[in-house]
């Protein structure tokens, strides 16, 4: 065991970027994939860090830009296990975007946002996922704008794969987390977790008490279920996979790849060149 | 030589009878050298195309015409005054133009399409009756008609031509040119087809103008070619997608018009830390922000040398005509893969969307370079080496850990505040330029040897000034010669400071500000003694440098 094994990072303690981490670190060794065919992939933010603390490939990129990175490695090379860990500023502020736009893409990586409702590597301002009058230093009159429910978003949007996982219920994110990597798609999992530092709002104790894995007769098929059940914030946050259908993913779809040669794999003949500077003539 | 001018609104089908025309103008031995001025609109405007052909190899653009033909009648208000005396005018009978000037013919093409069931095909009849003016055969055609033309409009079309082609008597001779067998190929085109021929895998971009054209090209060949050519929600996305596929292996590129290329800066820097190879394609148009969309200018220059915070190593090659934009592409790739930075190739709208005859590529000297080299004892992706230059392995096809990191990092490409190594980082990456330095190509210079007069340009002004020196040497008042640069970042020196003693040096640039003037003054303390700039976003041709200089001016 400990293929992936442990560095010493810059997070603080009791930070629930740990757990995410080993929950990640659990799920790949049960999966049993080599680290050598994993690629994490990081934009910018203490969960974008990540990357450097499991031994495997790393793309540490772009404030709000690991997505169309992430993306574009698994579609240079499909034989790649491509996993995004990032942060909700990261993910949904500066990178919103490409949320959005990837989710209608497709191609088959894993996307798992730390979401602690809050900027830690900037020193605690509002993020996407704050709550509506949250005090912080730039928000001095309290977080004008209304949260972003991710889940939600991502459902809407056409995702196939939507869970909601919390840092304190290892089993379950581990769980969630091995399904996501094996899904022949995008799958997006938003993963509440709190930031001890500078959010004392959603602290631990909260989301131990709102988090509510779903029943187990639960239909995750149900796409209005999924969005209506996506909507509940206030009284429970639910857990689990929230939503899951199969759709043909990027390299399926593509008229390149769908033959399922890598990319990187395959040469351009002499004879093609020629033809086609033949047909200027 | 001759040149005519085709004009009319968009949506009249200029592009579609220049592209006819041009074809059927090399098959029959011309040297083709097409540009396109458009409005930056769909329908309605003024558009018009210069069709340039002759049997010796043209360089530039020109606005002494030989014949005009007009689609609507704007064209002949607006052009009239560019043509010769005994030029024509080529028009409907309908249109409201005097025929007292005895240079204008006029054809019902309108009735003639009408007649025939399609009231589109009245462009063809001008093809036809273009053909029989310059003493062409009526025989390869229907070919050409087939290759750019739907099956269901193909007869009617055939038909309208011909109709054209009985209508008129011949006017010019056919010259016998040796051109035939060349290619013809736009700008844009020969830039992708250069990708192709570099192992290019991956393209990415956002649809902008001009820089359109090679992403539409690089699309049109995706499958044939095995390239995976994405349109990118952004051009943010765009850039930092073709580093991701870089990093995977895959031989990227990621192309755009100037306002693409500013949201791309950031990730130009990630490059240059993060040592991934990258190639980003600037096809200049005039600026700031959107400046005019479908014109052209070299005005990217010093905005691209410097694009992006910090410090790091870049190639920018400016690409000079169609032939240099495939050989160059190909170098652009390789370069990049060698020395893991990003290489930014400019070309512009000019270049870009003008058609040429070319002699055909040779691919035989063509060599990718390999993209990794074999790793001893511990892998370190960020090894300090003396020539710069790290291991590079692919992730995935080695057992070693590969990693990529924006943060200054140290050799194993993790994240670091250390002082000495931020210094020993530095020092590496710029160590690259060394080598790169030395493989520079040095600007071709053109002209009379012992010259008084030295012009100095880059980029697509070649071809104009390769014609303005032959043009100023014929006419017997001084002798000149000139420099124009391809390889412009960092600046090749040697035959400039050999050339520039002594001389009269005039730059002549597609710009307000005489960048590449200033470029040189920066970096070599010679600075230039006039300058030829134009930046109404029409580019200068030939004739144009040739009369400024003449009449000592600067503009």
């Amino acid at each position: 065991m400990d293929k992936f094994k442990t560095y010493e990072t810059a997070w603080c303690p009791g930070c629930g970027n740990f757990s995410i981490l080993n929950s990640l670190k659990t799920a790949l060794e049960e999966l049993g994939i080599e680290p050598n065919k994993v690629l994490m992939v990081g934009g910018i933010g203490q969960a974008a860090k990540t990357p450097q603390y499991l031994n495997a490939n790393s793309f540490c990129g772009l404030h709000g830009r690991a997505l169309p990175a992430a993306v574009a490695a698994k579609i240079a090379n499909e034989e790649l296990t491509v996993i995004v860990n990032s942060g909700d500023g990261d993910s949904y502020g500066e990178g919103g975007n490409h949320f959005i736009h990837n989710i209608r893409r497709n191609v088959n990586i894993a996307h798992f946002v730390h979401d602690n409702q809050i900027y830690g590597l900037t020193k605690g301002q509002a993020s996407p996922t704050s709550g509506e009058g949250f005090i912080t230093g730039v928000q001095t009159d309290g977080n004008l704008n209304t949260p972003l429910n991710p889940v939600l978003l991502a459902i809407a949007s056409g995702a196939g794969f939507v869970a909601r996982g919390f840092s304190g219920d290892s089993k379950q994110l581990v769980s969630i987390m091995k399904e996501a990597i094996l899904y022949p798609g995008y799958a997006f999992v938003d993963i509440l977790q709190p930031c001890i530092t500078f959010n004392k709002v959603n602290t631990f104790a909260y989301y131990k008490n709102m988090a509510a894995p779903l029943e187990d007769d639960y239909d995750p098929t149900n796409r209005l279920e999924a969005i209506r059940m996506s909507m509940e914030v206030s009284e429970k946050i639910p857990t689990g996979i929230l939503y899951r259908e199969d759709r043909l993913d990027f390299h399926r779809k593509n008229g390149i790849l769908n033959d399922g040669t890598p990319l990187i794999k395959r040469e351009t003949q002499d004879q093609v060149l020629k033809d086609l500077i033949g047909s200027f003539i | 030589m001759y040149n005519i001018l085709i004009g009319g609104a968009a949506g009249q089908g200029i592009d579609t009878t220049v592209s006819i025309l041009e074809k059927l103008l090399k098959h029959s031995g011309y040297y083709i050298y097409t540009t396109r001025d458009f409005m930056s609109r769909v329908r309605g405007g003024h558009n018009f195309s210069l069709l340039r052909f002759g049997t010796e190899v043209i360089t530039s653009h020109s606005y002494c015409l030989d014949g005009i033909i007009a689609l609507n009648e704007e064209t002949i208000d607006i052009h009239k005054h560019e043509l010769k005396e005994q030029g024509f005018i080529l028009c409907d009978s309908s249109f409201d133009y005097p025929d007292t000037d005895l240079r204008v013919l006029k054809l019902p093409m309108n009735k003639i399409a009408k007649e025939l069931g399609n009231g589109k095909a009245s462009a063809s009849v001008a093809v036809g009756a273009v053909l029989k003016l310059f003493g062409e055969p009526f025989t390869y055609i229907e070919e050409v008609m087939a290759d750019v033309m739907k099956k269901e409009i193909l007869e009617v079309n055939l038909n309208a031509a011909k109709a054209g082609y009985a209508a008129v008597e011949a006017k010019f001779n056919h010259l016998e040119g040796g051109y035939k067998d060349y290619m013809l190929i736009s700008g844009s085109e020969a830039l992708g087809l250069g990708a192709v021929a570099g192992g290019l895998k991956f393209y990415s971009a956002y649809p902008m103008s001009p820089s359109t054209a090679v992403l539409e090209y690089l699309a049109s060949v995706g499958h044939k070619a095995g390239i995976v050519v994405e349109q990118a929600e952004d051009e943010i996305a765009a850039v930092n997608m073709a580093l991701g596929a870089s990093f995977a292996g895959a031989r990227a590129m990621t192309g755009t018009s100037g306002g693409g290329f500013c949201l791309k800066v950031e990730a130009l820097g990630f490059s240059g830390i993060a040592e991934i190879p990258l190639v980003a394609v600037d096809v200049q148009r005039p600026g700031p922000a959107t400046g005019l969309p479908t014109r052209t200018e070299q005005s990217d220059l010093k905005f691209v040398i410097s694009a992006s915070q910090g410090e790091f190593p870049r190639l920018v090659i400016a690409l000079r005509n169609q032939e240099d934009a495939f050989y160059q592409t190909f170098r652009a790739l390789n370069l990049a893969e060698k020395y893991q930075i990003p290489v930014i190739l400019l070309s512009d709208q000019y270049l870009g969307d003008s058609t040429a005859c070319v002699k055909p590529f040779d691919i035989s000297g063509l060599k990718q370079v390999s993209h990794a080299k074999e790793a001893q004892g511990e892998y370190l992706r960020y090894r300090i080496t003396e020539d710069g230059i790290s291991p590079r392995l692919i992730p995935g096809l080695t057992d070693h850990i590969v990693a990529a990191d924006s943060d200054e990092h140290d050799e194993r490409g993790w994240i670091t505040e250390s002082a000495e190594v931020r210094i020993q980082m530095v020092d590496k990456r710029m160590r690259k330029l060394k080598g790169l330095i030395e493989e520079l190509s040095e600007p071709e210079f053109m002209g009379v040897e012992h010259c008084e007069t030295l012009l100095l340009g880059w980029g697509s002004a070649y071809g104009p000034i390769k014609e303005a020196v032959s043009l100023l040497n014929k006419n017997g008042k001084g002798s000149y010669g000139a420099l124009v640069f391809g390889d412009i970042y960092p600046l090749p020196q040697e035959k400039l400071k050999f050339y520039a003693k002594g001389r009269t040096l005039i730059n002549v640039e597609q710009n307000a500000t005489g960048q590449l003037a200033s470029l040189i003054r920066e970096q070599t303390g010679i600075e230039c003694h006039k300058s030829i700039l134009k930046y109404d976003g029409r580019q200068i041709s030939g004739e144009e440098i040739t009369k400024i200089v003449l009449e000592g001016g600067s503009r």
